[in-house]
């Protein structure tokens, strides 16, 4: 399974949650599986889709999902830490770990060679991490959301991209659509 | 250890319902950053890196809470892309307290180095720009957190050692 698939996978899991979806094909490959108001894609800052991810779960009471990838984490490998100690309950990393830079030609990360991203979360001070396959990813999102607490999921896929069209929205759209979905959110729960 | 300018500042945050804040620290900032993390009504995130911060602020922002970052100039070095791609381009708001090393009064050579590119960043980046050399000028930090809703915009206030002196 490539990171396609495991989008694909997972898509009823995610369909009305709140996603922030890593930059470059994960977002395109979203968009074009299962685009929903409450999905933030990121079109660009390599990096930041965790660290956005955390900011919203903590500020507000809904569920967040961050899709991460393997490459965009290591350039932003301390927001484990932060996401480690600052406990956010409503929040589940999902990193989807194909081992290379898929947006950019499947160059190899370290991930997928020496590092373990599962492990350096959990040094970091994640308490609930979970390494797991492609095929299993969308059973251990759906316990991950249910348990209500803070986990880490590192998925291994194979890396490979499929052919989609680029984002055609624009970025204020994204978030002003994002955000109302938050505030509806809201409303439906109190 | 927090002096009346810094209350001053942490004070005027909390007015403007800013309830998000993030951090990475310097010396100048010790006194402020000591407020914002046991003021009750604002939550502390620090930072390990400024980008970093500045994706936790925009999540924030986009969860219905005001946010701020509070940081060293010479970290403009680090969150060119970030303002540019994430912070400009989703036209979020974002008072950014700069702590202005580097200027006349600083003791460190090398923060040299980086204070004269700071403001060169900032405006090649068209971020509206405010430059507190003394506290008195405090009295504007209200109106410039305002402005960064009006315009959608970060906005900068760069606070040099003459300022800190000003307040000791
Ligand atoms: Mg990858």
């Amino acid at each position: 399974m490539i990171r396609y698939d495991v989008l694909k996978s997972i898509a009823p899991v995610i369909r009305g949650k709140l996603i922030v979806c890593n930059i470059g094909s994960p977002s395109q490959e979203l968009f074009d599986l299962l685009d929903q108001p409450s999905n933030f894609y990121m079109l660009g800052t390599m990096g930041l889709c965790s660290s956005i991810g955390l900011g919203l779960a903590l500020a507000q009471k809904s569920q967040v999902i961050a899709i991460e990838g393997d490459g965009s984490v290591l350039t932003n490998l301390a927001t484990l830490s932060t996401i480690a100690n600052n406990q956010a309950d409503n929040f589940t990393l999902l990193i989807i770990d194909n081992g290379s830079y898929g947006s950019t030609g499947d160059q190899p990360t370290y991930a997928g060679r020496k590092t373990s991203l599962a492990n350096v979360a959990r040094a970091c001070g994640c308490d609930i991490v979970v390494e797991c396959s492609a095929e299993n990813t969308a059973s251990e999102l759906e316990k991950a959301l249910s348990s209500r607490r803070m986990t880490v999921i590192v998925s291994k896929c194979e890396s490979g991209n499929v052919d989609v069209p680029v984002i055609d929205l624009d970025p204020c759209v994204i978030r002003e659509r994002f955000m109302g979905e938050i505030k509806r959110l809201d409303e439906t729960r109190s | 250890m927090a002096t009346e300018s810094d209350r001053r500042i942490v004070d005027c945050l909390v007015a403007n319902e800013i309830k998000f804040a993030t951090s990475v620290p310097c010396k100048q900032l010790a006194g402020v950053i000591d407020l914002v993390d046991s003021s009750p009504s604002i939550m502390h995130v620090p930072s390990n890196k400024e980008d970093e911060g500045m994706g936790l602020c925009a999540g924030a922002y986009m969860g219905g809470t005001q946010s701020c970052i509070i940081m060293q100039n010479t970290a403009l070095g680090v969150v060119v892309n970030s303002l540019a791609t994430l912070i400009q381009f989703y036209r979020i708001p974002l008072p950014m307290l700069i702590s202005y090393r580097g200027e006349i009064g600083e003791k460190v050579a090398c923060q040299v180095e980086m204070a004269l590119h700071t403001k060169a960043i900032l405006g090649q980046l068209h971020i509206p720009t405010y430059h507190f050399q003394h506290c008195d000028q405090l009295e504007h930090l209200d109106s410039i957190i305002k402005h960064a809703h009006v315009c959608g915009k970060p906005v900068a206030v760069l606070a040099d050692a003459m300022f800190w002196r000003s307040a000791e």
